[in-house]
């Protein structure tokens, strides 16, 4: 199975985002559990596109890839936006008293916890590529 | 959306049902925010309808529960899905909040 999709590059396509990647997810054979995270992680990479890659650009369009594989589902975000390296986001601080929790790099933590492979390449020419993998054992 | 609200005579109960993500989270906070505005800081946020939370839901929630705990009183939630409280519990943040599995447990806890 390998399908892909465009999606608009505003907020109001989560949904529909998670609708794509949920019915690619299922047809993996992934267990409820496994679909959630990659309904999380996907909803997570999705919203820095819009926030950070697109962000103070004309909201342009960025492309979903799911593939099975014989390991499990992979799913790879193509944007045009300027770079954005995940890597490049600080851990947040969990743990910490109620007052000094602040919001920065939770996002990019989830889809690290959530999926067993998060990769990122960008190229002037190709934009940001997002290459994350859930396994099926994992 | 939609967002209901519902007093009780020790709490106000909020409802949403859906998905919550970067798109309407905003229009949640908005809700909660209101009902601080109003005085109202013991609430409980009902979320068996709730099937998904992205981070920008819980940052939400976050800035509630800190806005609520200096006054006395505190955000519960109460019927949370199991892949949410799942995820909550991975990253860590289900410390911050009392975890309720029905409303009438966690209206009754204030």
């Amino acid at each position: 199975m390998k399908k892909n999709r465009k999606f608009p590059g505003s907020l109001e396509c989560l949904g529909d985002v998670c609708d794509f990647v949920t019915h690619c997810a299922k047809e993996c054979n992934l267990n409820e559990a496994q679909v959630y995270a990659v309904q999380l992680a996907v909803d997570e990479a999705t919203t820095n596109i819009i926030e950070h890659a697109y962000k103070g650009h004309l909201p342009n369009e960025f492309e979903i890839t799911c593939e099975e594989l014989p390991e499990g589902l992979q799913v790879v975000l193509h944007d045009t936006g300027k770079a954005f390296d995940p890597a490049s986001v600080p851990l947040p601080l969990l743990n910490v008293p109620l007052e000094e929790l602040r919001s920065r790099g939770l996002g990019v933590f989830l889809m690290r916890k959530m999926m067993d492979v998060v990769e990122y390449d960008f190229s002037p020419e190709d934009g940001n590529v997002l290459r994350m993998v859930k396994k099926k054992g994992g | 959306m939609e967002i209901q609200s519902t007093e009780y005579k020790r709490c106000t109960v909020i409802k949403a049902s859906g998905r919550i993500d970067g798109s309407n989270a905003p229009e949640l906070g908005a809700a909660l925010k209101q009902l601080n505005a109003n005085g109202i800081f013991n609430l409980v946020f009902d979320m068996p309808e709730i099937k998904f939370m992205a981070s920008a839901g819980w940052w939400v929630l976050i800035d509630i529960q800190k806005a609520c705990k200096p006054k006395g009183g505190e955000l519960v939630l109460a019927g949370v899905d199991k892949g949410i409280r799942e995820s909550l519990k991975l990253v860590g943040m289900d410390t911050y909040f009392k975890i309720y599995d029905d409303l009438t447990s966690a209206v009754g806890s204030f």
